[in-house]
């Protein structure tokens, strides 16, 4: 690993300052990913600006009944906290489908909002790849690519985003709250990864030395799930996962909310099943209809076309057992 | 290493006797509180760490290697290269004649050529005062390079495939009848391909070294295989006496084959530490193990069965194409299983292999017959779907009496009982045989069964036992304890044959200075130890016998010697006797040795001789339960039982453990582990535990397994190996179960759910 300097500030305002005076500085939340990326000579940084002392750890109610979870919140305290569970379970099951105890009590807020694809190529630093190098080429284009996106892809970069916990957030119109030396801004999460486009060593919306603090939750919908589908049974990444939240009156879908992840280079709101969900039938020929309009834009590859069906399915599963259970209620 | 035995179990039948019991592993405390120490734990005050840099090419040269860079780096001793480092001496030509010419991993020359085989080949070391400061150094090392084309791609070049070589030991082909035109004329036949992937070795301790050179005198701490072998290898490659070279190998992290050859890492902290004259330890990252220890090889097969209405077998046709590295590996035994599994009157098997430009191929839990046990029974399945017969029933019709090929004897084969056991256990005849039609709420449940298959063999080895006049007796032999009881196993052995207490038995183990043992692979290691043990014992109640029936005082003097019987802590004869404390002080001896030593042209002979007259082998019927995901296919393996004819069985405790181990090796083989290496480059692109999908936790339910526990009339004790039958067959079991919950069959590994979309 290349040497570095290392600063732990003691409070927020400390914190942005390194960031900004320092050069070729990053944030430190759990290190679970970015002290891999450094290993592997990916991620370089001069600084390393340690955040964990910062009084960003506690999970708040809201007035309007939502919650405001700080960005240094470790995804284990997240996942076991009785209003998450509660009331946001398709977060806590998110949280929970994802990596192992040891990295989820590592593992802060903020950083799992920022780690890195999982790409193998971007892992491999002898091959080419614009995320890592720009203008080098891409190897997963006719490589290794089963574990790549197939929504919002570029010929630039068909890297995912890997979160699970994100997923679950976009489907619950989480926003991110944002500080730097300028003040601070709110972004709701949707917004907050870029698609790849040309630029895809560009992943957010985030200025350099930026810190996210918190991330709100509106009050929760009626009854939510997460679905993660993976080649083992733990302790892996998704090839495809769906956040579904559905409330059914009278056999008439009245709000659906659907994101995705293991299909794009951001966790995937998906806007367009959701117009047809709602007002419709909650019946298996309308959430099929839904999955398959959402992923009529799919662009796949060799490795990776099964994920359309994948996705479609595990739509259509994910949105029928909700659809029951609110009927047996 | 040697270390006192710990407590015993209640004896489950015969209070006196310690073979067969579950007793607890000898190596345990010292793993569990952490006292064993691993060859990458041992500290010297002048210790320096090492670092591989690996090539990036498939095939070429090194035309220039910049290492300013490195060396300028605070903490860095040296960079070794070829330009700076005097080359080994080249590794020796594998002859039968030496069998240690068969350890090295590859046949490259590191550091002693610029010449580059595959992607990955270490061809620099940074050499620094820690760890970190050595790894980053080696990233900063640029090399430069001519390319050379490279074949790099199995699909593409498997075409290519040669008939593979027979050897002494395993054969490459084999033709009885006419299988082509039995096949043609078969009423009933199935012919299917069949592809299995490239896998790494994942054992939980990577590849470490600790070198330690004193003059021309080495020691070595280091986790192998081969103790011997290594010894030897080592002394032709750095021109030093072998009796200079001292290698300590008591805890060995797991090996499972890849610890069975000399690979890079070894040789080049032995010369990191031979250039600098430092202590060096060299621990391979696990992304180093990828790069430079071989795995298993990638696969195509084709088997193809044909048969009578009745599902007697009239066909059995199995070929395979596997590879090597250009420079090392060799081809494996992939239809070994098949010669001896059928009794079809036609057979035709041929193996084929072909030469990549990828790191050499290497043995890993059952070479070839893991995969090839995958093919054959899955094929076998195909056939009970198409004749409509239950799965085992067809292999109860086609059950040989006697080899199919040789016409030899079994040494004991009960697969028949195994079947029937299993089935019982298993709830077999609650199976619904149509496909899909059993479920368990959402879940599409189907059940599975295959056979296990591994041949029982034995090398040789020397041991001596010892008998103090404290009463302790010690058992000296340099095993291998890669954490499956071989030390346990033996101080069973020993304790029964000598009538003494396991407490004061001491097995002595995983050192170089000690009397020779086997190499820890191909199942043989505790066979041949047991032999070993056994006839030192023996030689050694002779002599104590002798002393008896002279020693002055002797209650023993003039009995006969077959008279003499070895229990409670002495020799005994009807009512008379002494214990051994009172032989040795009556005869004046503080010790009391015996010695045995193994000679490979009468292991060769016996090998030869035993072969014409019998086929050995463990062998099992495995039972796998698998759920499916309607939706989303996602295979979950929900219940396993396997029943084993395998012999004696010496400790039922670790006996488990190791068939256990097998089953769910074969699990992550069925389902989920898959080298991925770039065909455009030759390059592993998945070198990591994130990426390469071992079975975790919950992908392994409960396994069940039982053994038949009758003993192998010809092995010693009646034991056979069982390190490796538990793998074989378990991928076939897999599918089998697969093909009946979804009524597809997946024929290529692993068995993942973008192949039952
Ligand atoms: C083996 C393995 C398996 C995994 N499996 C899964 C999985 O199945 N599903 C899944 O979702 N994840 C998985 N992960 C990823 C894991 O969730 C992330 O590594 C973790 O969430 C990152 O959090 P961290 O606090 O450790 O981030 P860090 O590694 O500390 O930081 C990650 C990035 O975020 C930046 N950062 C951190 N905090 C802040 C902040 N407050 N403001 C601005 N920037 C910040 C850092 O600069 C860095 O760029 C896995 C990881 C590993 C190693
Ligand atoms: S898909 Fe993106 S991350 Fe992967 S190699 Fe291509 S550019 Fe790099």
């Amino acid at each position: 690993m290349k040497p570095f300097a290392y600063v732990k500030p003691a409070d927020v305002e400390a914190a942005l300052h390194a960031a900004a005076t320092e050069p070729g500085a990053k944030f430190l939340g759990g290190g679970t990913n970015l002290v891999d990326l450094m290993r592997e000579g990916i991620e370089q940084p001069q600084t390393v600006v340690d955040v964990t002392g910062l009084p960003f750890d506690t999970v708040e109610d809201l007035p309007d009944g939502g919650l405001r979870i700080g960005a240094l919140v470790r995804n284990s305290a997240l996942a076991a906290d009785p209003r998450v569970r509660d009331r946001y379970p398709v977060l806590s099951q998110a949280l929970l489908s994802g990596a192992s105890g040891q990295l989820r009590n590592m593992a802060t807020v903020g950083g799992n909002l920022l780690q890195r694809t999982r790409c193998l190529y971007f892992y491999d630093t002898t091959s080419a790849c614009n995320k890592r190098e720009p203008g080098s080429g891409c190897d997963a284009l006719d490589g290794f690519n089963r574990s790549c996106a197939i929504l919002g892809v570029s010929d630039s970069c068909i890297a995912t985003h890997p979160s699970d916990m994100c997923v679950a957030l976009a489907a619950l119109d989480a926003v991110v709250e944002v500080r730097g030396t300028g003040g601070t801004r709110r972004v709701p999460v949707t917004d907050l990864h870029r698609l790849p486009g040309d630029t895809p060593e560009i992943e957010t919306d985030l200025a350099p030395g930026e810190l996210i603090t918190a991330v709100e939750l509106p009050p929760a919908p009626a009854d939510s799930r997460y679905r993660k589908v993976r080649d083992r049974a733990s302790y892996a990444f998704a090839l495809v996962s769906v956040a579904a939240a559905l409330e059914v009156s009278d056999g008439t879908v009245t709000l659906a909310r659907l994101a995705l992840g293991g299909i794009a280079p951001k966790p995937w709101r998906a806007r367009e099943a959701e117009r047809l969900l709602t007002g419709g039938p909650a019946d298996e020929a309308a959430f099929r209809r839904a999955a398959e309009a959402e992923l009529a834009a799919a662009s796949v590859r060799d490795g990776n076309a099964f994920k359309t069906s994948l996705a479609t399915a595990t739509i259509v599963a994910t949105l029928r057992e909700l659809s029951q259970e609110g009927a047996v209620r | 290493m040697s270390i006192k035995y710990a407590e015993a179990e209640p004896a489950t039948t015969d209070a006196t006797k310690y073979v067969g019991r579950a007793v607890d592993r000898i190596d345990g405390p010292a793993k569990t509180t952490g006292e064993a120490r691993f060859a990458a734990e041992y500290s010297y005050p002048d210790l320096a760490y090492a670092a591989l840099v690996h090539a990036t090419i498939p095939r070429g040269r090194i035309t220039a290697i910049d290492t300013a860079a490195a060396r300028a780096v605070r903490g860095v001793i040296d960079v070794l290269t070829h330009e700076s480092t005097p080359a080994m001496k080249p590794p020796p030509k594998p002859s039968v004649l030496d069998l240690s010419s068969m350890v090295a991993g590859t046949s490259v020359n590191y550091l002693g050529t610029d010449e580059v085989h595959w992607n990955g080949q270490p061809i620099a070391v940074v050499v620094a005062e820690t760890p970190e400061t050595a790894r980053y150094a080696a990233s900063l090392v640029r090399p430069a390079y001519q390319e050379l084309p490279a074949a790099t791609d199995f699909e593409a070049e498997k075409h290519h495939a040669v008939p593979q070589k027979s050897s002494l030991i395993s054969e490459a082909s084999a033709n009885k009848g006419d299988a082509p035109a039995a096949l043609a004329a078969a009423p009933y036949a199935v012919d299917l391909t069949f592809s299995t992937p490239p896998q790494s070795h994942n054992a939980i301790e990577p590849h470490a070294s600790t070198a330690v050179w004193d003059g021309d005198r080495l020691t070595l701490h280091e986790g192998t295989q081969n103790i011997p072998w290594t010894r030897r290898h080592l002394a032709l490659r750095f021109g030093v006496p072998e009796k200079g070279i001292r290698i300590l190998s008591p805890y060995v992290g797991g090996g499972f084959g890849g610890k069975g050859s000399v690979w890079a890492g070894t040789l080049l902290a032995v010369l990191a530490a031979r250039v600098t004259g430092r202590a060096v330890r060299l621990a391979l990252t696990r992304e180093s193990v990828y790069h430079t220890v071989g795995g298993r090889t990638a696969s195509t097969q084709r088997v193809a069965l044909g048969a009578e209405a009745d599902g007697r077998l009239t066909a059995l046709i199995h070929t395979s194409v596997s590879r090597t590295g250009r420079t090392g590996g060799s081809g494996e035994q992939i239809t070994a299983g098949s010669r001896h599994l059928y009794a079809a009157p036609n057979i035709h098997l041929q193996q084929n292999v072909v030469q990549l430009d990828l790191l050499a191929n290497t043995f890993m839990r059952a070479p070839g017959e893991s995969i090839g046990t995958f093919a054959m029974e899955s094929a076998v399945d195909e056939l009970a779907w198409k004749l409509g017969m239950d799965p085992i029933e067809l292999r109860m019709r086609n059950e040989p009496e006697r080899d199919p090929l040789g016409g030899q004897e079994f040494s004991g084969r009960r697969l028949r009982e195994a079947y029937a056991l299993g089935a019982e256990r298993f709830g077999w005849h609650a199976r619904d045989p149509r496909a899909g039609a059993m479920r368990d709420g959402k879940w599409l449940v189907g059940m599975g069964v295959a056979t296990a298959y591994h041949p029982s063999l034995q090398m040789m080895a020397s041991v001596t036992v010892r008998l103090e006049a404290a009463g302790t007796l010690v058992v000296r032999c340099g095993l291998h304890e890669m954490g499956m009881g071989t030390a346990t196993v033996q101080a069973q052995i020993a304790a029964d044959e000598m009538g003494v207490p396991l407490e004061q038995v001491r097995v002595e183990y995983g050192d170089s200075d000690l009397p020779p043992g086997p190499q820890a692979g191909g199942s043989m290691q505790t066979a041949t130890a047991a032999a070993g043990v056994l006839a030192a014992c023996a030689k050694l109640k002779r002599t104590l016998t002798g002393l008896a029936r002279r020693a002055p005082g002797s209650p023993l003097r003039g009995t006969r010697p077959a008279d003499v019987q070895a229990r409670d802590g002495g020799l005994y004869a009807g009512g008379r006797g002494l214990t051994y404390k009172e032989l040795l002080s009556a005869a004046g001896r503080d010790h009391v040795e015996a010695e045995v030593k193994g000679s490979t042209l009468a292991f060769m002979a016996k090998f030869l001789r035993e072969r014409r007259k019998w086929v050995k082998a463990a062998t099992g019927a495995h039972f796998c339960e698998v759920r499916v995901d309607p939706d989303t296919m996602e295979v979950r393996v929900s219940r396993w039982l396997g029943v084993f004819d395998a012999g004696t069985i010496i400790n039922a405790r670790t006996a488990a453990s190791q068939l256990r181990g097998g089953i769910v090796m074969g699990l992550g083989m069925a389902l989920s582990e898959h080298t991925l290496i770039d065909p455009r480059n030759g390059r592993v692109v998945n070198p990591s535990l994130s990426e390469y999908h071992l079975p975790v936790h919950a992908d392994v339910p409960h396994i069940d397994v039982e053994w038949l526990n009758e003993p192998d009339p010809n092995m010693p004790l009646g034991l056979r190996g069982i390190g490796e039958v538990g793998i074989t067959g378990v991928a076939a079991a897999v599918a089998n179960a697969v093909r009946h919950a979804t009524g597809k069959r997946v024929a290529d590994l692993p068995i993942t759910l973008d192949k039952l979309l």
